[in-house]
């Protein structure tokens, strides 16, 4: 595509055609004293004084420490291909084209996300992509409530704290509610969703539930017993939405096995780089009784006038610049790089590629918990993981601290998020993936038992 | 040409009442002017529907408008044939393309629908 910049000939004459006299005329509608007045800003600098500047406050990023730290969002090794075709001028936009047929090869990236998308979690439809996790999952909710016209939804304790902020951000405004499922205490069941306690919820008919909606693995790293959920919000009309760490997939049961409704995840594992704020990647998928009501693009195969395959934006009637108000979400964009970030990452890994790297990441997890186990911090709770699980380490917020001072980033210590509960007092919630190696567990073990035996300071 | 024995709205649905029981549907008009219909969403079966609100979608190639409840009631039936063969609303838009059955709860407000001529003139006027 040819682009130049305006010259003032061109300017001069698009003003001349609509009869105005200045651009500043263009702008005459708003009151002086909304526009920005001159704005208050350093002088410039020259390029390589920027440069300096950028440097020493990235060099502010403690990227030497050994990390434990998933809670959303994880660490694994990105083939160079990734980038290498990420970074090609013909793809290099976040956006999806606005003259989108004319763009047959951005669609068919859309669509090979899509369709791998389809396979990994085993629902038919997926969405070209949302923003993030969060908002993938909050939208999945409100989707629960336009198809069943019911107003609340119930959503497990244990989904990530800033999937549930999102969700009641999202609800407040359409006046919907959200309520907890609480997790049970203690037993074998212990830190996983209450099934008890979701079909008392479920019971309430004056209240009846649109969805239900939990993450497996949960927030603290267990897995849920997803079909028994499933099985619960069916019987009193809701669907169940499943939250979803995509590598998990390769290995775990899919949403569509275990018979959930709608699927909603962060895509970050899938070859997109740790960074703070993201960008990351909303996957969101559904059954196809749901289609018409998923938000966001969707890019379909067909075939044009010749015969030919081609690829379109499909069922654009549920998007927000033809339904106005009346649109499924006010989503109209999508994070199409991040989309094929994860599909070149999962064409460069493969089906066996994707199973190794979840199947290392419990292994390496197993390991990391015999290690922290032997250094005095036994795990929290007793049901099954995958790669992420908390362990008991008394003062863990100080204990964490003194571990940054020795090189290692001991996880996360729970109650930073999810203060004021007693049973996460003492929480730090770690992780393991392929690219943690024995050396990392030792070192991270050897500095635990040291600190935990009050040894060196 | 519009059938002479039916009521009609200015958002362009047909009524057809017989007894307490209404069969609704939009006008070849409407579906001329929406071109080929694609998708029907009709209300569940059980709905109570209020006169003049948005009880349903009409999805066409080029736009997308809501299906207004022509009068309140409650929905007894919907046109299932619809869901696979949308464009019987193109093709037969007063017969094979109804939409829903309606038990009317109050016959007052059949009097307050437009009759054929008046229809006509609202179209010929458009």
């Amino acid at each position: 595509m040819a682009y130049g910049p305006h010259t003032t000939e061109d300017r001069a004459r698009m003003l001349a055609a609509i009869g105005v006299d200045s651009i500043d005329a263009l702008f005459a509608d708003i009151p002086s004293s909304l526009r920005s007045s001159k704005l208050n800003l350093p002088p410039p600098e020259s390029e390589s004084e920027l440069s300096v500047r950028l440097e020493t406050m990235a060099g502010r990023n403690r990227v030497d420490l050994i990390s434990f730290l998933g809670a959303g969002a994880y660490r694994h090794f990105t083939p160079a291909v990734v980038d290498q075709l990420l970074l090609r001028g013909e793809f290099y936009t976040a956006y999806t084209p606005y003259q989108p047929e004319i763009s047959q090869g951005t669609l068919q990236t859309i669509y090979e996300y899509q369709s791998m998308m389809a396979e990994l979690t085993g629902l038919d439809v997926v969405s070209a992509s949302h923003y993030d996790g969060a908002t993938a999952t909050a939208e999945a909710a409100l989707m629960t409530c336009r198809a069943t016209h019911r107003e609340r939804v119930l959503v497990s304790h244990s989904v990530h704290p800033h999937y549930r902020e999102t969700i009641q951000t999202y609800f407040a405004g359409a006046a919907l509610a959200a309520d907890e499922i609480p997790l049970v205490a203690g037993g074998p069941a212990d830190g996983t969703t209450d099934l008890a306690a979701l079909e008392r919820l479920l019971a309430d008919t004056d209240r009846p539930v649109a969805g239900v909606v939990v993450a497996n693995p949960s927030f603290l790293g267990l897995l849920e017993p997803m079909a028994e959920i499933g099985k619960l919000a069916h019987a009193s009309g809701a669907l169940f939405v499943a939250v979803v760490e995509p590598v998990s997939l390769a290995v775990l049961a899919t949403p569509g096995e275990y018979g959930a409704d709608i699927a909603a995840g962060d895509g970050q594992p899938l070859g997109i780089p740790l960074s703070y704020g993201g960008p990351y990647l909303g996957i969101l998928a559904c059954r196809d009784a749901l289609v018409r009501g998923i938000p966001g693009r969707l890019v379909g195969m067909t075939t044009d006038v010749d015969g030919r395959r081609a690829f379109v934006m499909t069922l654009r009637a549920r998007e927000q610049d033809i339904r106005r108000e009346k649109a499924a979400s006010n989503i109209c964009t999508n994070q199409a790089l991040c989309a094929l970030a994860a599909s070149i990452y999962l064409g460069a890994m493969g089906p066996h590629g994707l199973r190794d790297v979840a199947a290392l990441g419990a292994a390496r997890a197993a390991e990391l918990e015999a290690a922290l186990a032997a250094a005095g911090a036994p795990r929290l709770h007793p049901g099954p993981y995958l790669n992420e699980f908390t362990v008991r380490v008394p003062d863990a917020a100080s204990v964490h601290a003194r571990l940054i001072g020795r090189g290692i980033l001991a996880g996360l210590p729970v109650a930073r998020i999810m203060p004021g509960e007693p049973s996460l007092a003492d929480a730090l919630l770690v992780c393991a993936t392929e690219i943690t190696t024995s050396a990392e567990i030792a070192a991270f073990g050897a500095a635990l038992h040291e600190e935990l035996a009050g040894g060196v300071r | 040409m519009v059938p002479q024995d039916l009521r009609y709205t200015k958002e362009h649905e047909w009524v057809r009442v017989v007894g307490d029981m209404a069969t609704v549907g939009i006008t070849d008009y409407a579906a001329e002017q929406l071109g080929d219909i694609v998708f029907v969403e009709l209300p569940e079966i059980g709905r109570a529907v209020v006169q003049a609100t948005a009880i349903g979608v009409i999805e066409s190639v080029k736009a997308v408008s809501d299906l207004f409840a022509p009068i309140g009631g409650e929905v007894v039936e919907s046109n299932s044939e619809l869901s696979t063969q949308p464009e019987l609303v193109n093709s037969d838009p007063f017969g094979k393309g109804w939409m829903l059955r309606v038990k009317v709860d109050d016959a007052d407000q059949v009097g307050g629908l437009l009759d054929a001529a008046a229809y006509e003139a609202l179209i010929a006027e458009a």
